[in-house]
């Protein structure tokens, strides 16, 4: 792609109005134009992404990418940071794509502390596909794929994710938008596994602004080291019911992560193979 | 009927079989005896039988070595080596005229040679386990085997008690009376010995794999076992991660940060691996997929053989993308093709699968004459600004890999521009879709050349068993035998369509030999427009001995 230096490529963008995927697209630009001022390199930023409304923003950002599957960011982005650990790798997804897809990748990657920042785009809907359920959606929602109601209650995926041994996790919401943008930084600067679960609108198919507005408050962080608080921060809002929703880093500590700093030099390769070889006799 | 064909030629070889329970030892006391016979410079080859399971049940291995190379058993066995009543009372059947059988007489009733291994061990202090080294002593003493020699063998081999067990070994040698004389091979000299997945790990290496990644499976974990046993030394990443979806992804994320890398499994974990397979046609990311096959559908037969997912290897995958599908029939070949596999991926930027099955994979092999691996394509450069997929002649775009100053380097799973960003404009569409057809294209030329198609037998002979993978080895004695040709392709995609004609040139009758139902080569050598007249299959998941198959083609060709 070109040698311009802006952030922002050519590309048309087809997000519907309204639609909380530009407070996102927005946020993590003037995070990194920041962080270029502090002396990152932008070329050093690999951004991957799934399949849905959200991973447009690969086209979007004139940042390296690798537009994925449905489901799969994690495992690509956990092989390039593992080939080169100097990269610095962010996984946009969806809710749909991260939480039923590919689910395991997330418990997964959250158990190996794979330094690596997931950020969620949970509007709580299928939007490309039009308006299906997804595992955070509430009980009884009504989509063309159950237009009787959901009988299944959401995933609490902070629950989760503290379950799963992650080292950040946090939750965002794209009407805050300095809060939004604070919380991309501290997630990319975080060593380890950082998940930010961003809650969105979807403009077309579950327009909840008016509802998360009224409910989303910016939690204090001063007990974000202690895993108790967390678990207690995390159960205040079940992604059900009707209660007030906390925001911010609920949790973040240092653990061992991957990938491991590599030490020695490689030998030679046709010699090691000959040597290989030589002790098979 | 041995004299069907060795005594003809006149070739010394032996046969040996050892059976237990699962537990017992009895896959690594086989490599102990193949070690034995390739130290006295025999060609060896062998065969471990064992069903799914950890303890229990009746596992064996049949050892073969020879004066020249082995790629098969045979129906006849000189020694049996017997740790439980199983064996024989499954095996004895099968002993030549002056065979032996050498047993532990605490638990087995024979006739033969018996010796008591838990005295021994008593007398020693030794584990269970060890009862394998004492019948390897025993086995030892009884084919004529000077001490001397034996002790080096075992103390190489045997890296744990390697003391405990040699004081055991030698006991046992000392209970039993010499039956024969088995001297080191004419003109022999010892080869490497190494299992199919371990040839297929060290030709992986060989062509230059940074990385490893892969989710175990049989019979294809030999190779992850090897790998990550190696890889500190070898500086190479070996990781098992939540499932063949991740590993794939994984690999395909190592490729894009410029990284070579490699994946194995089998059939059930290839299916989970499809989607990975489709987008590294897509996005033009390089992989190996070494794919062991088992029995299948399903999970099948997991510790026994089949050729049952050639076709599948050639068609997985949604869409239409260039790949290298690659059959090795021999441990030369899985070596040299696994490192041809590994550069051919590089330079084309596609995926490569190596098939091999649990007949090449587990089995152990010396080698014969190992091919030089040729040096790696150097890419070509690329011009700023870097375009990811820029469209080319030869239709492959110049490689590059984050983190490059001033460039920014895209790949996409949607149909995308020359840089990377997704489009559905029919013109671009279709200018990206020729683009990588016009890398099918080279691909098939620079393939279609010596040494993809194997010809072997009598290669002017007008009867030719066709074949592939593992199965040849026992066919090219047959064919030596009976007088026939022998064709086996070792590309499959993109088919050798030249160097298979030139291969069929004079033949008027040709067999199909595979490990399938409904012979899978024989749809993929119609679409050239050639039939084979009779199919020989088999799919019980057990690999064909010698006189087996001789018999089976003799039923042709009267």
């Amino acid at each position: 792609m070109s040698n311009d230096t802006g952030l922002m490529t050519q590309t048309q963008n087809t997000w519907c109005p309204g639609c909380g995927n530009f407070a996102i697209l927005h946020a993590i630009k003037s995070v990194v134009e920041d962080l270029e001022k502090e002396g990152h390199s932008k070329e050093n930023i690999v951004v991957v992404t799934g399949i849905g409304c959200h991973a447009k923003i690969a086209d979007y950002l004139n940042l390296n990418s690798f537009y994925s599957l449905h489901g799969r960011t994690i495992p690509v982005a956990t092989g390039i940071k593992m080939a080169n650990p100097d990269l610095s790798v962010i996984c946009f997804a969806g809710d749909g794509d991260l939480y039923a897809e590919g689910l395991d990748h997330l418990i997964h990657a959250a158990k190996r502390n794979i330094d690596i920042t997931v950020i969620c785009h949970n509007n709580r809907v299928y939007g490309l596909t039009t308006g299906q359920y997804t595992p955070t959606s509430p009980y009884g929602y009504r989509g063309r794929s159950t237009p009787d109601g959901l009988h299944e209650y959401p995933l609490n995926i902070i629950e989760l994710l503290l379950g799963s041994g992650a080292s950040f996790v946090s939750r965002a919401y794209t009407r805050r938008l300095p809060h939004l943008k604070r919380i991309f930084r501290e997630a990319i600067l975080h060593t380890g596994f950082s998940h930010v679960d961003v809650l969105q609108v979807c403009a077309t198919f579950y327009n909840m602004a008016a509802w998360y507005d009224e409910r989303v408050y910016e939690s204090s962080e001063s007990n974000a080291g202690m895993f108790e608080f967390a678990c207690r921060a995390s159960q205040q809002w079940n992604y059900n019911d009707d209660a007030n929703i906390p925001l911010g880093i609920f949790y973040q500590v240092r653990k061992p992560t991957l990938p491991e700093k590599k030490q020695g030099v490689a030998p030679d390769r046709m010699e090691l193979v000959r040597s290989l070889i030589e002790s098979a006799i | 009927m041995r004299y069907l064909l060795s005594e003809a030629e006149n070739l010394i070889e032996y046969s040996v079989l050892i059976g237990g329970k699962a537990g017992d030892g009895i896959a690594q006391a086989g490599q102990l005896i193949s070690s034995l016979f390739s130290e006295l410079g025999y060609h060896v080859y062998q065969y471990t039988d064992y069903p799914s399971l950890i303890r229990g049940g009746h596992n064996f291995c049949i050892i073969r070595a020879a004066e020249g190379p082995v790629g098969a058993h045979r129906s006849g066995i000189d020694f049996i080596l017997a740790l439980d009543q199983k064996t024989p009372d499954l095996h004895a059947q099968d002993l030549n005229a002056d065979g032996t059988i050498i047993f532990d007489s605490s638990r087995v009733k024979a006739s033969g040679q018996g010796i008591n291994i838990p005295d021994i061990l008593n007398l020693h202090q030794g584990l269970p386990i060890m009862g394998n080294t004492a019948i390897i002593g025993a086995f030892c003493r009884c084919i004529g085997i000077p001490w001397d020699r034996v002790s080096v063998v075992l103390g190489k081999k045997l890296q744990k008690e390697s003391e405990k067990n040699l004081d055991i070994a030698r006991e046992a040698y000392g209970r039993v009376k010499q039956c024969t004389d088995v001297t080191a091979c004419p003109g022999g000299q010892p080869r490497p010995l190494l299992s199919g997945n371990e040839w297929i790990g060290i030709g992986l290496l060989a062509g230059g794999i940074d990385a490893y990644i892969a989710y175990p499976m049989t019979p294809s974990s030999g190779i992850l076992h090897y790998l990550a046993s190696i890889a500190g030394k070898a500086g190479i990443d070996v990781i098992h991660p939540e499932s063949e979806i991740a590993v794939i992804l994984m690999a395909l994320g190592y490729s894009y940060a410029g990284k070579k890398v490699a994946v194995g499994t089998s059939g059930g974990g290839f299916c989970l691996m499809t989607e990975g397979l489709s987008l590294s046609g897509m996005a033009e990311l390089p992989v190996v997929i070494v794919l062991s096959q088992r029995g299948g559908p399903s999970t099948g037969l997991p510790t026994y053989t089949s050729q049952s997912d050639l076709l599948f290897a050639c068609h997985a995958g949604q869409g239409e993308f260039p790949r290298l599908v690659v059959a090795p029939g021999s441990v030369d070949e899985a070596y040299f093709w696994s490192a041809q596999a590994v550069q051919i991926a590089w330079q084309y930027q596609i995926p490569a699968l190596i098939l091999s099955d649990k007949t090449l994979s587990e089995g152990i092999f010396t080698s014969v004459s190992l091919p030089e691996i040729p040096a790696p394509i150097i890419p070509d450069d690329y011009a700023s600004p870097y375009m990811r997929y820029a469209d080319m002649p030869d239709g492959i775009s110049p490689p590059l890999s984050p983190p490059v100053p001033g460039e920014v380097i895209k790949v996409n799973s949607y149909a995308h521009d020359l840089f990377g960003i997704t489009t559905e404009e029919p013109e671009v569409v279709v200018e990206m879709i020729e683009k990588r057809l016009r890398k099918s294209l080279h691909l098939a030329s620079a393939l279609d050349r010596p040494g993809a198609v194997c010809i072997g037998g009598i290669s002017d002979a007008p009867v030719a068993i066709l074949c592939w993978g593992s199965v040849r080895g026992v066919c090219l004695e047959v064919a030596q035998s009976a007088g026939l040709r022998v064709i086996s392709p070792i590309v499959m995609v993109p088919f050798p369509a030249l160097e298979f004609k030139s291969a069929m040139k004079g033949v008027l009758k040709m067999i199909l030999v595979e490990d399938s139902t409904t012979g899978q080569l024989s749809q993929i050598i119609a679409r050239e427009g050639y039939h084979a007249d009779a199919m020989i299959l088999r799919y019980d998941g057990r690999p064909f001995s010698v006189e087996e198959l001789y018999e089976k083609i003799r039923g042709h060709l009267k």
